[in-house]
């Protein structure tokens, strides 16, 4: 089969490797017939994520159609067109008996301090991902749905992570009718963070970025008010002043592990790889935050240490609550408001790939050309 | 304003936000949010059969956390550590405890490694690593490189010069290495 592979630092290619064979009862094997490439794919790109190892296949953001189960599948057939949570969880561990699918113990032997997602590192268990045109999906019988029959793929697809992740955001900040909500990065989970405030009842939804594409599809497509930091001297001040300086309710840290915005802990951070990301965002989300306001996280950090102003979240009484989104938790009642007409994830899409250009698609993603917020890759697996 | 007690007015009532954007209040009441409780016992629901799933079978000696009891009955099998990285990989993993800096250190200090040996062994196939492809710099003239960087107020202009050399410096530190060291042997022949 054809697959992407991490060939080190900023380089992938396309190569020919062995269809994933089933290798416990309860795997299946998924035809991919779309996948993305996901902001956190980029963090692996750059070479940030502890032990990702050259030969790797990334993805953890997929849809297909199921070639081939193992003995104990009983959920699932060949030919079902399956969407696929980007969590691996077996479904029994302490943890995914409580619903924390993302912090499953029984998939991951790598890390105890993080679950297992599909094309993330070793760190994340060493599974290979889907963009390629075979996945192996372990726990077959858990994780994966069958898409309904109305439902269009590429809505399917961000169903699979960045819309459940930006909508699982938006849960964490514990929203209550007319807060203000202001979320850190218009990509994708940010996007998607600022509609599903309004789902909620936010009272007032304020987006910070330093993309003006970016920015505009967040007043187009998620009604919001919208500020370039890069236009401010400091845009923690411009936040006290648009709130009557008494803050956010709520700040949404969409950003992760390479925010922007500050040379030196972007520097130390994304580049030299000397903390878990750069805090740059979740420092900005902490100074924004009204005291006794909530902080949610859901960009991804690495699981090393990074320079977080700890002391101001906890002279100010804040709340931080964070995690990887559970996604299969989230997919009733995000199937609901996609069938009301209140979402349509698929608006973000700017680009369709063909899998031999994938170097191409991660370059443009990383390097913001083209006024790309979101790509898709079409592996043609025919 | 903070300074007194009630909070500011806000600019949109709610029935105007109802009117305005489309299921605005959907989702209103937080106890009905599909995440809430954060934990909610019900190990019925995840589609399960097993109290603890059937073992993968563990084809060479799989690298585990030392924080974990045993290794776990199913993981990942993307690429088994080899070589000078490999090495390293096995020794943190054996080693340190995820709360030690040293162990995921070692493990970035690894990831390098093996980009280098990867690329040294891809010389030796018929399929060397090839910098203009492998990094999709081509899209730079295909996908409005430089108007979609100039002029438009973006904050990580400011230092994508250092993307070059970060990824340039190391070959360019290794190929004066190389000149170094065949100078001096083509000396001491001399």
């Amino acid at each position: 089969m054809r697959a992407m592979v991490y060939r080190g630092p900023y380089k992938v290619r396309v190569e020919e490797k062995d269809i994933p064979p089933i290798e416990h009862p309860n795997d299946a094997i998924v035809r991919v017939t779309h996948a993305a490439i996901c902001g956190s794919d980029l963090h692996l790109y750059h070479g940030m994520m502890p032990d990702t190892r050259v030969g790797m296949t990334f993805g953890h953001e997929f849809i297909g159609v199921v070639e081939e189960v193992g003995p104990s599948v009983q959920n699932l057939k060949r030919g079902d067109r399956v969407m696929v949570p980007f969590n691996v969880y077996c479904g029994s561990c302490y943890f995914c008996a409580r619903g924390l699918y993302s912090n499953c113990h029984n998939v991951n032997p790598n890390a105890t301090a993080v679950g297992a997602i599909y094309g993330y590192s070793h760190t994340c268990g060493g599974y290979d991902g889907g963009q390629a045109e075979f996945v192996r999906v372990p726990f077959a019988d858990v994780g994966p749905s069958i898409m309904p029959e109305w439902m269009d793929p590429e809505d399917a697809l961000l169903l699979t992570d960045a819309l459940a992740t930006g909508y699982f955001g938006a849960q964490l900040g514990d929203i209550v009718e007319g807060d203000t909500v202001v979320v850190f990065g218009a990509g994708p989970v940010g996007l998607f963070a600022a509609k599903s405030s309004w789902l909620m009842g936010a009272g007032r939804v304020i987006v910070i970025d330093h993309l003006d594409y970016r920015l505009e599809k967040a007043r187009t497509f998620a009604h919001a008010e919208t500020y370039n930091f890069a236009e401010y001297n400091d845009i923690v001040v411009q936040m006290k002043k648009i709130t009557d300086y008494l803050g956010a309710d709520v700040a949404i840290d969409a950003v992760g592990a390479e925010a922007d915005g500050n040379f030196t802990q972007h520097v130390t951070a994304a580049k030299f790889k000397l903390q878990g990301g750069s805090p740059v965002a979740l420092n900005w989300a902490i100074d924004s935050v009204r005291k006794g306001g909530t902080i949610s996280v859901m960009g991804a950090y690495g699981p090393m240490f990074s320079a977080v102003k700890f002391g101001d979240a906890l002279n100010k009484g804040l709340t931080l609550r964070m995690n990887q989104c559970p996604v299969k938790r989230q997919w009733p009642r995000l199937f609901e408001h996609i069938k009301n007409g209140y979402l349509k994830p698929s608006d973000i899409i700017t680009h369709r790939i063909p899998l031999e250009h994938i170097a191409e698609g991660y370059h443009i993603f990383s390097a913001k050309l083209d006024d790309c917020i979101k790509p898709v890759i079409v592996p043609d697996a025919s | 304003m903070p300074y007194r007690a009630e909070k500011p007015e806000r600019r949109l009532s709610s029935n105007d936000l109802r009117a305005r954007i489309p299921g605005w209040g959907a989702d209103l009441d937080p106890k009905d949010r599909p995440a809430v409780p954060k934990e909610r016992f019900d190990p019925g629901a995840t589609g399960a059969r097993w109290d603890f799933p059937e073992r993968q079978e563990e084809k060479w000696p799989r690298e585990r956390s030392i924080e974990h009891q045993f290794l776990t009955p199913v993981f990942g099998t993307s690429a088994p550590p080899k070589g000078l990285s490999g090495a390293m990989r096995k020794y943190s993993y054996k080693k340190y405890s995820e709360g030690r800096a040293a162990h995921w250190l070692l493990l970035l200090a690894a990831d390098r490694v093996d980009a280098w040996e990867s690329h040294l062994r891809s010389f030796a196939s018929l399929r060397p690593d090839n910098p203009i492809t492998e990094t999709g710099v081509r899209s730079e003239f295909t996908h409005r490189g430089l108007s979609s960087r100039f002029g438009r107020k973006r904050a990580d202009v400011n230092h994508e010069w250092l993307d070059p050399i970060i990824v340039g410096a190391p070959w360019a530190a290794a190929a004066a290495i190389a000149a170094v060291a065949f100078r001096a042997l083509a000396r001491r022949r001399a």
